[in-house]
């Protein structure tokens, strides 16, 4: 199957700072994937790229199949972005904006379309309000919606939900949802892993401009993570011998025990009450994205294959 | 070509939208400083024979206020486009370099033009300036107007801030214009002068408009056609050639 981008051995050079090095990534059609690092870590550049704001020093990119230099016009006709920038044009009104976006990707009668994003995006009061009486929020709906005038097989958000309330959060990812399951792949950026989590099929973490995990959120999950453990607080405060080698880290008075399953929990537990050891507080630890990103960054992991 | 007229039509939008400001405002000027020069100068100067001052001025301002509005135009929307970031949704569209280039351009066209006619309507209400040859001035006009728009859109590319823009405005565009012959025929100059004035292109757009109305002019009509068209082919060479290869617009 032909990928909805694909990106092969793409590396960008700001003067000294070598932003992306030697990147490869297929995403694929319909996918809802994330691209999650920390600042700086290449992410934006990445999608600039894909867009065709940004050149490459080499590599190539295409979307679906058209390459953004040689091929831009075809390759532009099937992504809608959203900038991380609150980004507008003060001269127009909301509906202004849509009709003009449209025009420039060759649509001239949009209205029914325009009106559909206008309604699902929430703006109906803002319409025929100038851009610049919007609140933040409200452009950033404006901008999701002026991506997609043109109806993109590939939608790539860079980090939509920054500094966006929680009911809007919400309304957004609700629409993101919606667009995944109408066959749009998805790509975006985040800073929320748990949105990620959530949200996401598969996941790419990227690090000093290079990727070093790209796989499922769940395969990640249980790659790089520990595993499950449980963490127990005693009185009086000490491990029977028994139960020693499952310690795993000791904070506090806190004792953290590695388990493999849920049922391991029942044999800890007679052990502690035959050593007449009382269970002050217990808490069960799930692995998570955060896990797994925390790892990453600090270690020099890499588990992109 | 839908994309490429939804650019223009919004180009003229922008600057109709803030008309006062974009056509009305220089129209103001270019009358204060036609009444201050008739006051001052309409006496004691005669530039060609049987050619009042005055009459002979009104083609140099009308011109003038082409040449600057024509500027202003495409580089403000250049900058505030590329300051405020929402040059992104230009970028990011499938509009060809070529389509962004003319939209720009013939947006800056007609606003020098409808400012230009403005100055010139008016004026015709207190001095009668009749046109003797209008297609050689239309001609003028336009490929003037082009220029400039051309130019404006390079300086709204290069410049990263307001500041650079109005040294490009300032430092470039005032002074070629202010000495090209506007207020007097490069005759009357020490003959040093007169050869510097020679490499400045905007007196060819001055001079050639002015033979327009008068049949007359400091140079022959086709040498400043010839001139005007090269240097139109020229800048619209280099200002594609930037919007092509992404010149501090595409990292």
């Amino acid at each position: 199957m032909l990928p909805a981008i694909a990106i092969k051995q793409v590396s960008k050079r700001y003067g000294n700072v070598q932003a992306l090095i030697d990147v490869d990534l297929d995403i694929h059609p319909g996918e809802f994937f994330a691209l999650l690092g920390p600042n700086g870590a290449g992410k934006t550049t990445l999608i600039s790229i894909i867009a065709g704001l940004t050149l490459a020093n080499s590599g190539s990119v295409k979307v679906m199949g058209h390459d953004v230099i040689a091929d831009y016009r075809q390759a532009r006709l099937n992504v809608g972005i959203v900038p991380q920038e609150l980004v507008f044009d003060p001269f127009f009104t909301v509906r202004e904006i849509l009709q003009m976006q449209s025009g420039y990707y060759g649509i001239k009668n949009n209205t029914r379309w325009i009106d559909e994003i206008i309604e699902r995006m929430d703006l109906t009061d803002k319409a025929d309000a100038n851009m610049r009486a919007l609140s933040g929020g409200m452009k950033r709906r404006v901008l999701v919606a002026q991506a997609l005038v043109h109806k993109p097989p590939v939608i790539i958000l860079d980090e939509p939900t920054a500094g966006v309330d929680v009911e809007l959060r919400q309304t957004l990812w609700d629409f993101i949802k919606q667009l995944n399951r109408d066959g749009h792949t998805i790509v975006l950026t985040t800073h929320y892993l748990e949105e990620a989590e959530t949200m996401c099929n598969r996941v790419a973490m990227l690090k000093a401009g290079r990727i070093v995990a790209l796989d499922e959120i769940q395969n990640l999950i249980g790659k790089m993570s520990g595993g499950r453990s449980v963490r127990l607080r005693l009185l009086p405060d000490r491990l029977p011998e028994a139960l020693l080698p499952l310690e795993i880290n000791r904070s506090n008075d806190m004792h953290e025990l590695r388990i493999d399953g849920y049922a391991q929990l029942e044999s800890i537990l007679s052990t502690l009450r035959s050593a007449k050891i009382q269970i002050l507080d217990i808490q069960l630890q799930q692995p998570d994205l955060e896990d797994v990103f925390v790892n990453l960054m600090r270690n020099n992991g890499n588990l992109a294959q | 070509m839908t994309g490429f007229f939804t650019l223009l039509h919004k180009e003229l939008l922008r600057f109709w939208k803030v008309g006062f400001q974009t056509v009305v405002a220089p129209m103001v000027s270019a009358l204060l400083y036609l009444l201050i020069f008739y006051h001052v100068l309409e006496a004691h100067i005669e530039v060609y024979p049987d050619v009042a001052y005055t009459t002979f001025l009104i083609p140099g301002l009308v011109m003038m206020a082409v040449i600057q509005n024509a500027f202003a135009n495409s580089s403000s929307s250049m900058i505030q486009s590329k300051i405020s970031g929402n040059i992104v949704f230009i970028l990011l569209s499938p509009l060809t370099y070529r389509e962004i280039f003319f939209a720009y351009i013939l947006a800056s066209m007609a606003r020098g033009l409808l400012v230009g006619l403005g100055v010139y309507a008016v004026t015709l209400i207190f001095f009668d300036t009749p046109v003797l040859l209008p297609l050689w001035a239309l001609l003028f006009v336009l490929l003037g107007s082009a220029i400039l728009g051309a130019l404006g859109l390079i300086a709204g590319i290069w410049a990263d801030k307001f500041d650079q823009l109005a040294a490009f405005q300032n430092f470039i565009i005032l002074p070629l214009s202010f000495l090209s012959g506007v207020f007097y025929t490069i005759h009357s100059l020490p003959i040093g002068w007169q050869y510097l004035s020679h490499l400045n292109p905007f007196f060819y757009m001055i001079d050639g408009f002015r033979y327009g109305f008068f049949g007359v002019s400091d140079i022959s009509p086709y040498i400043s056609l010839s001139i005007v068209a090269i240097c139109l082919i020229a800048i619209s060479y280099l200002t594609i050639w930037m919007l092509r290869t992404g010149y501090k617009l595409r990292h």
